[in-house]
């Protein structure tokens, strides 16, 4: 492969996160280095989505700490880790289901429109003038997007309309809206027929060759997962048994066992 | 409206008319209709600063009607005061400011409220949000009585009394119209417009939307929670405004004001509490409904229907749709 891994953008350090008695992440600790398209797996239960979400600051893990380009953060939520430059997207669909698709990717731009949404309430209420070029810079910006993503048809429709396919795309939109250093995706092809994986991981490949946008990936297929990453991380009960290349992973005897279910 | 009985001139929409029944004509059914979506008007204008709340947080904010009393003796009283402030005699201008200034008091309502109750209480239950908002509630009743005083206050925005007949070419003696309520709703319509536009077509808006839709998502692109609900509390206190200077100028400014929410309650069951739509036609609906049932049953059921007509007619709306007429189905996740 022709593109350049570059330094390590994000450290995950010794995170421990519990839901009451339940040890969801116990001291995990990787990193994931810039323009790498770096994927968690592991069973059902395992513990990716937490990790993501702790990422995403969703979750505030008890133990560890998490740095960012330099920056360690502990208790940042969603909002803030947006502002660094990370996105999502979700393992349970969460988009804006009363809106088209257009706007919905729209929404992505939320934080690169410049002033802030109380000031633009009171001084530019309805959008004239100045308001008025910089939204359609934006909306210039997401229809680049909605042609990357092949659904220029379902423009104008209520994404709740749309199949489950087209709605992880159009998830997947929305955050690339955002311009991320990193983008989250938990799950991003479950649910969908072959063809629309394979389209999936061609979005994803194009996205990390043509924008060096870093990938951190939760899938369940494993033909994706080997096929596409560069490294890749696995957890079985919330723990680290596994981390290294696809091939250095598929021959880890723990990992085959935590897959095989077999405990010896 | 008087008409001698058995008089058949008017096109007869009602066989009633033809036993001398007051209401058997077109005309007086336009008049009853009329009436009726105008208070309509004005019910979706109180219910909607419910909606609105309620979709940006999930709050059904009991506090509304106390907001509603709270903004219209603000207005009430600095209309008063303005001019023995300022030095000046124009009642308009009087009105002008006490607007200007009760509007600035419901922000500041607004942020303190984000600020000092809502920011704390992120991601707890809809009962604990219900229960702050009582409290919320009696904060704003005692602060309002407080500064302003608890008698009986005008509000005087020049809304004309005297009721005036229409198409009176269609029909004989034409269609009796309240002017005053003719104002009140066409206010309603433009809020109602107004901010319908501000929530399809501004960025706010849309965030506004996005927040409704799905707080953790929101979230994640950047829209920032506590900024949205400070605006949204805004919107709500301005429709409180609105809603209370309409009401107290027709009613006076006094603590019954805050029973004027009571009648949104009936609104938000038919029309669904997370919809706007919903809480504009609920309104219309109650309102039409109110005033035809009054005034065709009443003689039979007997009088005052128009007090318990809605809360009756939401209920078994209740047993058929209880998300209401445009609410999301409720589906429990499994
Ligand atoms: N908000 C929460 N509250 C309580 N427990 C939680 C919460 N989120 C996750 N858990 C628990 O943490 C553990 C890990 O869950 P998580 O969703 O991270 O797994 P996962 O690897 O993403 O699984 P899947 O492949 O099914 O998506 C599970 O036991 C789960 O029940
Ligand atoms: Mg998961």
């Amino acid at each position: 492969m022709s593109k350049k891994i570059g330094d390590v953008i994000l450290d995950v350090q010794n995170i421990s996160l519990r839901f009451g008695g339940v040890k969801a992440l116990t001291d995990i600790s990787f990193n994931v280095r810039e323009r790498e398209i770096r994927s968690i797996i592991g069973p059902n239960g395992a513990g990716k989505s937490s990790m993501l979400n702790c990422i995403n600051g969703v979750y505030q893990p008890q133990e560890g700490s998490i740095v960012f380009r330099g920056q360690t953060f502990s208790q940042m939520n969603s909002r803030q880790v947006a502002e660094m430059g990370i996105a999502r997207t979700f393992q349970n669909l969460a988009l804006f289901k009363g809106m088209s698709v257009v706007d919905n990717i729209m929404t992505g731009r939320n934080l690169r429109i410049k002033s802030n949404l109380f000031m633009q309430a009171i001084r530019n209420p309805f959008g004239i003038g100045g308001a008025q070029r910089e939204e359609e810079q934006h909306r210039e910006f997401v229809e680049h997007i909605i042609d990357f993503l092949e659904i220029q048809a379902y423009r104008k429709t209520p994404v709740g309309q749309l199949s489950y396919g087209l709605q992880k795309r159009v998830d997947l939109g929305r955050a690339l809206a955002m311009e991320p250093k990193v983008l989250l995706l938990d799950e991003p092809m479950a649910g969908m027929n072959l063809e629309e994986k394979q389209d999936m991981s061609r979005f994803i490949l194009d996205v990390n060759d043509e924008f060096g946008t870093t990938v951190v990936l939760i899938e369940h297929d494993m033909g994706v997962v080997m096929d596409i990453s560069d490294r890749v991380v696995v957890l079985d009960y919330g723990r680290k048994i596994g981390d290294g290349t696809p091939e250095e992973v598929r021959s880890n005897d723990e990992v085959i066992r935590a897959y095989l279910g077999t405990t010896n | 409206m008087a008409e001698a009985p058995g008089k058949r001139t008017h096109w007869d929409f009602n066989w009633r008319s033809a036993n001398g029944f007051k209401g058997g004509t077109m005309a007086f059914f336009l008049e009853t209709l009329l009436g009726g979506l105008m208070a309509g008007m004005l019910y979706s204008l109180v219910a909607l600063g419910f909606v609105l709340i309620f979709k940006a947080s999930g709050v059904f904010n009991f506090a509304q009607g106390a907001m509603v009393l709270f903004a219209a003796l603000a207005m009430a009283r600095f209309a008063e005061w303005a001019p023995a402030w300022f030095g000046f005699e124009s009642k308009f201008l009087a009105n002008l400011i006490a607007f200007a200034l009760a509007a600035a008091l419901m922000f500041v309502l607004a942020w303190l409220i984000e600020r000092l109750v809502l920011r704390h209480l992120v991601n707890q239950e809809a009962a604990t949000l219900l229960m702050a908002t009582l409290g919320i509630t009696y904060f704003i009743d005692g602060l309002g009585q407080t500064i302003f005083g608890s008698d009986i206050y005008r509000i005087d925005v020049g809304m004309p009394k005297d009721p005036a007949f229409v198409l009176e070419s269609v029909f004989e003696g034409g269609v009796l119209v309240n002017l005053e309520d003719v104002y009140a709703a066409c206010l309603a319509a433009l809020l109602v417009a107004l901010l319908s536009l501000f929530f399809q077509k501004t960025v706010t808006g849309r965030a506004l939307r996005a927040v409704a839709d799905d707080h953790q998502a929101a979230q994640s692109i950047g829209i920032p929670l506590n900024g949205i609900w400070v605006v949204v509390w805004c919107v709500a206190g301005i429709v409180a405004l609105v809603a209370g200077i309409i009401w107290g100028s027709k009613l006076g400014v006094q603590f019954s004001l805050t029973t004027v929410a009571l009648r949104a309650l009936p609104v938000i069951i038919l029309g669904g509490l997370t919809s706007v739509p919903g809480a504009i036609i609920g309104g219309l609906i109650i309102g039409v409904g109110e005033k035809l049932s009054e005034v065709y049953l009443g003689p039979y059921i007997g009088g005052g229907i128009e007090i318990w007509f809605a809360y009756a007619l939401a209920l078994v709306f209740l047993l058929f749709r209880p998300q209401g007429l445009f609410g999301e189905k409720i589906i429990d996740r499994v």
